[in-house]
């Protein structure tokens, strides 16, 4: 499993009941439902990703994250998680609160823009940064929001949650191991994962 | 839906299968339909597939459509020329597998496949129903599937699978009887027909109904509505088919000519296909069972019997793990009716899957081989089954 996964994993109590936008192919939902008795849900838009889910014995719905947590009621989830998507969403504040508002948590995982290599690449080549990470031309890019870890906690105060727990790591996209970042993670982290609760 | 039977392609078959035929509600004990009339005695037709285990907990419902019959899978001798209706998907190793499931799929209430409808006697004459038999109900149906479920001694289903207008049986299924099933499988279906779909309904019946063999009805003695009927199928297999899959099928090509004849015989390939399976239906299929069968779908809405007009207070009276799948180019039951569905089910709290399954053939594509539905249901009914067990 991505090393991003196992961490958000090991942040989700046995018994809990996840909610998994943008699940793929249910890694972590697979991994959570067999190690952590957790109840969950994921929500797809590819139909092979969702069929593959769904062979793996998850329940798994095809559809637009966006408007898909919209009918869920309140607080249906203790865990509401959306990893490595958040960079792809076109109107975050929107999917941050229904997020909150349909989960008792949300964790959100996504590539810190402001990674060292991403500041030289644009500093001294002029080109739209490629990374390990970010591994796309400007113009096939899935990625249309450029997020640092600073901008997600000034995004925090904006939108009104709280930051109740923050990881910076440094590891490649489909890596299964990483390290964890503590000196200067701004610069030497590649993605930032942070567990959000709300504000009151 | 249309006929696609064909042998298994691997040769693989659960061999041969018997009809068999229940009968009840027996006078003075008829069963009261929705409509308020009594109706009785009642003969389903019936077939099995498979072992019923010890614990009784692999039994697997699957429901017809318009035109099936009980005959799901296999052979009825050894040189029938044809397999069941869903031979592709209900066998060994298939998708509904026969080696671990217990299969039961029987002839709905109004049909002609040795079930009680319109065709049939009246009590202790030798006089057929035709118009004088009630209309029957999707929910009637069901409660004749649950009257035959509990002849065999079976409390609980572990999952009750269907498309179309099987699909709705399956719906009603989850929530009239919700203590008896653990998990549905609605296949393109709809939880209230569209005005479309009714309206194509209306159109195949006046084309019944104005053949002057209909008689009201009455025509078992003599010559039957043959042509009306062939027309309501033709329109039915247009309502089956998709702009692209005609296209691909048929597009301008003349049948078994190089020009137009200038005449009304049937030039394109399209005329024929819809006159040949006009022609092949009446052989096998009563016109008044149309009727009926095509108004109960009509009839058919979820949400004003189960939920005062909402489809969330529908669904919340069930507890079954769902799964459902539509498909891209169906157009008789698209795909924002199976979303308004998982809607409910989502905002109840249900174990719901859902995938569109891109295909190009629309409302039948629920009947053609296609692996990826059969592994969603393979896998979909493995872990509904083991889920089940642990519980």
């Amino acid at each position: 499993m991505r090393f991003d996964l196992q961490i958000i994993a090991s942040w989700i109590e046995k018994g809990s009941k996840v909610l998994d936008l943008g699940c793929g192919e249910g890694d972590l939902l697979y991994f959570l439902k067999h190690n952590r008795e957790v109840k969950c849900t994921g929500i797809e838009r590819k139909e092979s990703r969702v069929a593959r889910c769904i062979e793996k014995g998850l329940s798994v719905l095809q559809g637009d994250i966006n408007t898909e947590v919209l009918d869920y009621p309140d607080n249906t989830f203790d865990y509401v998680v959306l990893s490595q998507t958040l960079q792809q969403v076109y109107e975050p504040p929107e999917l941050i609160r229904s997020i909150l508002r349909i989960g008792k948590k949300g964790i959100v995982s996504f590539p810190n823009f402001s990674y060292w290599r991403v500041r030289m690449q644009l500093l001294l080549t002029g080109y739209a940064p490629i990374t390990r990470q970010l591994p796309y031309e400007w113009y096939n890019t899935p990625n249309i929001r450029v997020i640092t870890l600073k901008d997600f906690r000034k995004f925090s105060k904006q939108v009104g949650f709280k930051i109740l727990r923050e990881i910076a790591v440094n590891s490649h996209s489909y890596d299964r191991s990483g390290k964890f970042i503590t000196f200067l993670p701004d610069l030497y982290a590649t993605y930032g994962i942070f567990l959000i609760g709300k504000e009151k | 839906m249309s006929e696609y039977i064909e042998h298994d392609k691997a040769g693989v078959s659960i061999g041969l299968v018997e009809k068999k035929s229940y009968t009840f509600a027996d006078p003075p004990n008829e069963m009261i339909l929705e409509c308020g009339a009594k109706l009785g005695p009642i003969t389903i037709a019936y077939e099995t597939c498979g072992k019923l285990n010890d614990d009784k907990s692999n039994a697997v419902l699957i429901c017809h459509a318009l035109s099936g019959d009980s005959h799901v899978a296999g052979y009825y001798s050894n040189d029938d020329p044809k397999p069941g209706w869903w031979d592709i998907m209900v066998g060994p190793g298939k998708g509904i597998d026969t080696n671990k499931y217990f299969i039961v799929c029987s002839n709905i209430l109004g049909s002609c496949m040795g079930s009680t409808g319109p065709s049939s006697h009246k009590p202790k004459t030798v006089e057929p129903y035709g118009h004088d038999f009630p209309v029957v109900t999707i929910g009637d149906m069901v409660r004749a599937q649950k009257a035959l479920l509990g002849h065999l001694g079976i409390k609980k289903i572990l999952s009750v699978i269907g498309g179309s207008i099987g699909g709705m049986q399956v719906l009603e299924w989850s929530v009239r009887y919700p203590e008896m099933v653990v998990s549905a499988v609605p296949l393109a279906t709809t939880t209230r027909h569209s005005a479309l779909a009714i309206a194509f309904n209306e159109v195949a019946r006046q084309a019944i109904m104005t053949d002057p063999n209909w008689n009201n009805g009455d025509y078992y003695a003599g010559p039957k509505p043959d042509i009306g009927l062939a027309v309501a199928r033709m329109i039915g297999h247009i309502t089956y088919l998709s702009d692209e899959s005609m296209r691909l099928k048929f597009g301008r090509r003349l049948q078994d000519k190089s020009d137009f004849s200038f005449n009304f015989d049937a030039d394109f390939q399209v005329e024929s296909y819809l006159r040949y399976q006009g022609a092949k239906f009446v052989d096998r299929f009563d016109a008044n069972s149309f009727l009926y069968i095509t108004k109960a779908a009509d009839y058919f809405d979820l949400e004003k019997q189960h939920g005062s007009g909402s489809t969330v207070k529908a669904f919340s009276k069930t507890g079954a793990k769902f799964l459902v799948v539509s498909f891209t180019s169906d157009w008789l039951y698209p795909t924002y009716q199976s979303k308004s569905m998982v809607k409910a089910m989502k905002k109840n709290g249900l174990d719901v899957s859902f995938c569109e399954i891109a295909a190009q053939w629309g409302h039948d594509a629920f009947l053609l081989p296609s692996e990826r539905l059969t592994l969603l249901i393979r896998s979909f009914l493995e872990s509904t089954y083991s889920e089940n067990r642990k519980e």
